[in-house]
């Protein structure tokens, strides 16, 4: 495919001058931006940009949220050769130290004060960044700062420029090639800098259209813009796939108005990572509990219906005519106002990524009529690597090889991606770029996994994390301590869960009480309890766990692979797991080395086979200060299940 | 293409032009008052003296405000600041003194008159509408500023439509500027505190006043929304010159952001002066930390 992303700006400004391509809330209105619009817009900017200095092969930095006139920048840096970066608006002003001085970048536009602000900070770090401009301009008008001004300033240059050198804009945008590298984009890196993922034209547009193709979208889709730009996910959808399909990109008022933007735009394809998705069925939970008992006995009634009946009708399968019936009763009073209510009537298709989705969130919204679906990619793919088709949707698969992509697997289990959208090059930086990317053309993931029967590609961890257990029943079976963690976590009793296995015999794992949830379930039984070590402790907790963990085992049991897994023992932990004392990261994720060292104890007796272990843990309170938690805990066993046997 | 590829590694090692010396970033909230001209005394308050009865609310208080600054009235807890407040606003009719607005000399005003002048305040214990939407609440603020009937109003018709068009239009920047979005449509009541608050600011700054009187902007927040409202105050009166007078209690946030600082005790003037000068004041130490001897 020959085009790039500025051409196909011109080609849908030239085909399609009036249709919308881009709409933003302002004042309390939709002011739309049409395609021919958009294309005077970037073509100001980009003689603008010229004219400051920007040349073929230069960065421009762009920090901001979702605006118009950034994506706008963003195609008027690519239209000069000049490679756009988005930053994350919400990152601090030194983690803009690296990125900028790694890409020599001597040009940012920032959204307003806020990000202005934050690249004065830094431009004692970084001398080489000369001009600095702004969309809005709220705040700034006192500044008198060497090359800073606003992005009117830049339009109003631009347009000069343009009347002295009117065939300018055109002979760059065709000098511009598909292999020319269309945008960069820095990974957050847990360890060391951050990696500028370099993508091309070509990469970029080919995975957007592969996307488009295989959910048969038009230039009729609607999007909500409103994950950070700088995230290439978001990036996909509201830039690569919009050029390469023509819909509306819809930018959201400010942050705190997606929800009430989205019920007004009614976008048809949607995007948003599992904790969205929760969020809102949180909130629809909360404000049916606050709802009369008719209504709250009626929304029971059906989502009961939903659960049972939805699924199938998802997926294609016939009903009987009395489902059907009850069902559409259901739409009528039920699922129809809460689509609408959650923004999500006109939904045709909705991803979910970036982290493993509980079944019961992701099948609550499949059963009332939203084709929420899972997708699997990174930056380094450009995203679109596996898609689950309609009709073929598992909560614990994340789709199919789309058009264009080879998957295999390493011998460690390691998922090895060829794709025509795989990154260029890792920036200034072949070392890593070797790392990942072998001779013949594989990209390392990183992410361990499996092709299931049905083709669907399964993750289970990332592939540094899994081991093999040794010795036992299960000897060299795979142990894939986050996909069984994640399976209890779903529980909405478990907050979070350690599982050991690796080099061992069996899986073992400690087990944090969600305080809330079990303290309201041991209420509503009457169950008193002091605290949370009292209640961790309760043998009436023991059991309701012990019924989570065993429901795990039956679930992993189902897979050949993972069945070696099973948790034969586990205890709750006396104490809440805590970034503060270093068990988990500021993200939330356990750190299982520490806590296997910090616990050796307790890891010892779930595998010498004790009932109790007594254990002493120092805590630290949130003013510093430290104490003591004792406590005798109990260890209990789970029963496991014998692997089942597919039939042939 | 290798021309083109030269041309930008050559011009990537060299940064553009114009060149950038390493600048200090000279922040503007640094100098408050350098990035405002602040002009002449537009508010004079002359000889004020007030009192119910036998209790002397204020007693001789003479203080004067300037266009475009931020004048604050500080002071423990009874000691005739809001009292003060309600002279200038044309609640209170002292028995002496004179109050002079742009050059006009009051012996006291009555409410609307202050108001058709352009000064609007906000209220310590809020008086929203508590049932009406945010964009209602501060539409009220559009009152004085209709022109059309009544009548036409109640029927949107002709001029009253285009009318309200207008002013909804202004309102929408005062939502937009206040960052109340998202609540647009909301019943007042179900709003938390300190977004009320904000309201009542918006409410203020729809009557385009000249002079903002804001009693006790940060009375009952937490920590971020006093942060939130200090921001505020700073760029309403950045952003349209508002000169405000305001009255508060808690002393850290007035030192930041005000120009010059009254102080008053038992209702007489103890100190004035830029917040440096109340702050090494000993009458304004004794007052607020009381003395021991």
């Amino acid at each position: 495919m020959q085009t790039t992303f500025p051409r196909l700006l011109l080609e849908h400004a030239r085909r399609r001058p009036d249709a919308p391509a881009l709409r933003e809330k302002e004042y309390g209105i939709w002011q739309t931006c049409t395609w021919a619009q958009l294309e005077q817009l970037v073509r100001e900017l980009a003689c603008g940009l010229a004219d400051a200095g920007l040349r073929r092969g230069q960065h421009l930095v762009i920090i901001g949220e979702n605006r118009p006139r950034l994506y706008a920048t963003m195609l008027a840096a690519q239209a000069l050769g000049a490679v756009p970066v988005p930053l994350y608006q919400d990152a601090v002003a030194a983690e803009f130290v690296f990125p900028i001085n790694n890409a020599e970048v001597a040009f940012a536009v920032a959204e307003d004060q806020e990000q202005v602000d934050k690249l004065l900070e830094i431009r004692p770090q970084c001398p080489q960044l000369g001009r600095i401009w702004y969309d809005d301009p709220r705040g700034l008008r006192n500044y008198a700062e060497p090359g800073l001004a606003s992005l009117d300033a830049l339009i109003e240059s631009g347009r000069r420029r343009h009347e002295r050198e009117p065939g300018f804009f055109d002979a760059e945008v065709e000098q511009g090639q598909p292999d020319d590298v269309a945008a960069m984009f820095f990974t957050s890196g847990t360890t060391g800098h951050p990696k500028g993922v370099v993508h091309t034209h070509r990469a970029l547009l080919d995975r957007a259209q592969a996307g488009a193709k295989f959910d048969r979208l038009t230039e009729r889709e609607e999007v909500l813009a409103y994950l950070p730009p700088a995230w290439i996910g978001q990036n996909c959808f509201s830039f690569a796939q919009w050029l390469a399909c023509g819909y509306v990109v819809n930018c959201p008022e400010s942050a705190s108005t997606v929800t009430i933007d989205m019920k007004e735009i009614g976008p048809t394809y949607y995007f948003a990572p599992p904790r969205i998705f929760e969020g809102l069925l949180t909130s629809v939970m909360i404000r049916m509990e606050d709802a009369g008992r008719f209504k709250r006995w009626l929304f029971h009634t059906f989502m009961k219906v939903a659960r049972r009946v939805g699924p199938a009708r998802m997926a294609g399968q016939p009903l009987s005519v009395a489902d059907q019936l009850l069902y559409a009763l259901g739409d009528v009073l039920i699922y129809g106002p809460l689509r609408n209510n959650l923004g999500m009537s006109r939904i045709r298709v909705a991803y979910t990524a970036g982290e493993a989705i509980g079944p019961d969130l992701f099948t609550f919204y499949r059963s009332i009529g939203i084709n929420l679906k899972q997708l699997y990619g990174s930056t380094e793919t450009a995203v679109f690597v596996c898609l689950q088709p309609d009709h073929e949707v598992k909560a614990d698969t994340v789709g199919v090889p789309i058009e264009g992509v080879e998957i295999k697997l390493d011998d460690n289990g390691e998922i090895l991606i060829r794709s025509p959208g795989l990154l260029k090059e890792y920036y200034k930086n072949p070392q890593a770029t070797a790392e990942i990317k072998t001779a013949d053309g594989w990209y390392r993931s990183g992410d361990a996994g499996f092709i299931d029967a049905s083709g669907h590609l399964k993750i289970i961890d990332r592939a540094k994390d899994v081991g093999r257990l040794r010795g036992g029943a299960h000897d060299g079976a795979m142990f894939a301590p986050k996909y069984i963690e994640n399976k209890l976590k779903f529980f909405p009793h478990i907050k979070e869960a350690v599982a050991f296995g690796d080099g061992r015999e069996k899986v073992c794992a400690f087990i944090n009480i969600d305080f809330e949830a079990v303290g309201n379930w041991a209420e509503r039984r009457n169950l008193p309890y002091a605290g949370y070590t009292d209640l961790a402790g309760k043998p009436e907790v023991y059991e309701l766990i012990r019924e989570c963990v065993e429901q795990v085992n039956a679930d992993l049991c189902a897979d050949e692979k993972l069945a070696g897994c099973q948790i034969s023992r586990f205890l709750i932990l006396h104490k809440e797991l805590d970034a503060d004392d270093g068990e988990l990261t500021r993200t939330r994720k356990v750190r299982r080395g520490y806590i296997a060292e910090k616990y050796q104890v307790l890891v010892d007796a779930l595998y010498a086979g004790r009932t109790s272990q007594y254990i002493e843990t120092q805590v630290r309170f949130e003013d510093g200060r430290t104490g003591i938690v004792s406590a005798d805990l109990r260890i209990a066993d789970a029963k496991t299940f014998p692997p089942m046997r597919r039939a042939a | 293409m290798t021309a083109a590829v030269a041309t930008a590694m050559r011009s990537a090692t060299m940064p553009a032009e114009p060149a950038s010396a390493p600048a200090t970033p000279a922040h503007a909230q640094d100098a408050p008052a350098a990035r405002r001209r602040i002009g002449d005394v537009i508010l004079d308050v002359r000889n004020i003296s007030l009192s119910f009865g036998g209790v002397k609310a204020l007693t001789d208080i003479s203080f004067d405000v300037r266009e475009h600054e931020i004048r604050a009235i500080i002071g423990p807890n009874g000691a005739g600041k809001s009292s003060m407040l309600n002279c200038i606003n044309g609640v209170y009719a002292p028995q002496q003194g004179s109050i002079t607005f742009r050059g006009r000399t009051f012996k006291h005003m009555n409410s609307r008159q202050v108001a058709e002048m352009g000064i609007a305040r906000t209220f310590q214990n809020l008086a929203l509408f508590k049932g009406m939407s945010v964009l209602d609440n501060i539409m009220t603020g559009r009152n004085l500023k209709m022109k059309s009937n009544l009548f036409l109003q109640a029927l949107r018709w002709g001029p009253a439509e285009r009318e309200e068009i207008e002013h909804r239009e202004f309102v929408e920047r005062i939502i937009d500027f206040l960052e109340i979005q998202a609540w647009r449509k909301t019943p007042v009541g179900r709003l938390p505190y300190g977004l009320q608050k904000r309201v009542d600011l918006g409410r203020a700054l729809a009557m385009e006043p000249q002079v903002l009187l804001l009693d006790e902007p940060m009375a009952g927040m937490n920590l971020e929304e006093k942060q939130d409202m200090c921001r505020f105050i700073l760029d309403v009166n950045d952003e349209f010159g508002t000169t405000i007078v305001l009255i508060e209690h808690d002393m850290g946030v007035v030192m930041d952001i005000s120009d010059r600082v009254v102080v008053l005790d038992y209702g007489k003037k103890i100190g004035d002066g830029t917040p440096d000068e109340v702050r090494n004041n000993e009458d304004v130490i004794r007052a607020y930390l009381g003395t021991s001897h």
